[in-house]
């Protein structure tokens, strides 16, 4: 039960993008297509699994004045790794992602796990707290990437989806439809969440 | 980038592809501190110092130690150090020998270390092959733009606290919505021709 609730908060409950508003320069920046929101999506949830996992099992041997430099070097570690790994196989991924690939590093979605969660538990739990974290980060992606996508480009995953609908809107893959799409989502998962909660 | 004058790169920097209504960064702290003016001001100010500082020395590890030893794949975290550190250091700095200045910064500037248009800036300015020159000059533009942005959102969220919002909009999905609203007007720059 506890570990199922550990995985399974990040997912909904406390999605870090969309109910705890953590991170969200990726959600507006790498979103204008679907397939650049799973990839980052994943990639951070990479890094968030493997940095929890470590942050877990050096938790007592981490002093506690310097522990967030420690976390910072383990997670850009990791970080280093998807870099190089994307490079060598995803490269028009890569290229796409671009910038934003380094600065998966002060996400604070990640740091802000280590310090909140793989400090204080064991290193099973702290993984799957982070997958869960990094799905929930990944789905709230994907939601703004196919909103922007399918409105902005008329496509999803590349596929046509609008051609005989309507004319895309040029303003979603622009930077100002990130910031509205992103709004009008949390405020949607506000309703949501009222709702739920009056029953 | 690399073939702007001066001039034409602060214009850039500023207006045309400012660091947050474009490229997206600094986006928490955006959110974060606009509450009011003067707390704006405050960060705006701390993110100008630490940003332009930490381009000054990221841009000569990088073309005098990272790049002669071959070892590029450090950059991420070599940087990132370096700024935490700096920013720690600015910190201490700042207690003994201004006090006035440290006071009135103090609580933004370890949150500046999470500023993801600290090490986004200091990125470009190696991506993007700059001069030295030209390096220092763009970080300082980029944070005035990032403080022109700060100042904008602050002064429209002293009216909206006095408006009445949607219940589900109220806090960070108005704000949002500003941003988008003030990012369209701000596409206006896009089409300056120099």
């Amino acid at each position: 039960m506890s570990a199922w609730s550990e995985f399974s908060k990040g997912i909904w409950t406390q999605n870090p993008v969309l109910r705890l508003l953590l991170g969200l320069c990726p959600p507006l920046a790498v979103t204008t297509s679907a397939k650049d929101a799973v990839g980052m999506g994943l990639s951070a949830a990479f890094v968030l699994v493997m940095s929890n996992l470590v942050v877990s099992l050096l938790r007592r041997t981490i002093p506690d004045r310097v522990r967030l430099p420690a976390y910072i070097v383990i997670i850009a570690c990791f970080v280093t790794i998807v870099d190089m790994v994307l490079k060598a196989y995803v490269t028009d991924l890569h290229k796409s992602l671009g910038l934003f690939i380094p600065l998966i590093v002060v996400n604070c979605i990640i740091l802000g796990r280590a310090e909140a969660f793989a400090s204080k538990n064991p290193p099973v739990l702290s993984m799957l707290d982070g997958l869960g974290m990094g799905l929930g980060n990944t789905l709230a992606l994907l939601a703004v990437g196919t909103v922007r996508e399918i409105l902005g480009n008329g496509t999803f995953f590349g596929l046509p989806v609008l051609s005989s609908v309507m004319e895309p809107v040029l303003l979603f893959v622009l930077p100002p439809g990130a910031f509205l799409t992103l709004g009008f989502l949390i405020a949607g998962m506000n309703r949501l969440e009222r709702r739920h909660a009056h029953g | 980038m690399a073939e702007m004058n001066l001039v034409m790169l602060v214009i850039f920097a500023i207006f045309i592809n400012n660091v947050l209504f474009s490229r997206f960064l600094g986006t928490c702290p955006y959110l974060g501190v606009s509450k009011q003016i003067s707390t704006a001001m405050g960060m705006g100010a701390a993110v100008i110092f630490v940003i332009t500082l930490a381009a000054a020395i990221t841009w000569p590890i990088q073309k005098l130690v990272l790049d002669p030893l071959d070892m590029g794949y450090l950059q991420t975290i070599t940087f990132i150090l370096i700024i935490a550190a700096l920013v720690q250091f600015v910190e201490i700095v700042m207690k003994k020998t201004v006090p006035g200045l440290y006071q009135a910064l103090g609580i933004y500037l370890p949150l500046i270390t999470t500023n993801c248009a600290v090490l986004g800036v200091a990125i470009i300015n190696i991506n993007e092959k700059l001069s030295y020159v030209q390096a220092l000059v763009f970080s300082a533009a980029s944070a005035v733009g990032f403080t022109l942005a700060l100042l904008l959102f602050a002064g429209i969220r002293e009216r909206l606290a006095l408006r009445r919002i949607p219940r589900d909009f109220a806090g960070v999905p108005i704000g949002l919505v500003v941003a988008g609203l003030l990012a369209m007007a701000f596409m206006g720059f896009a089409g300056l021709k120099f």
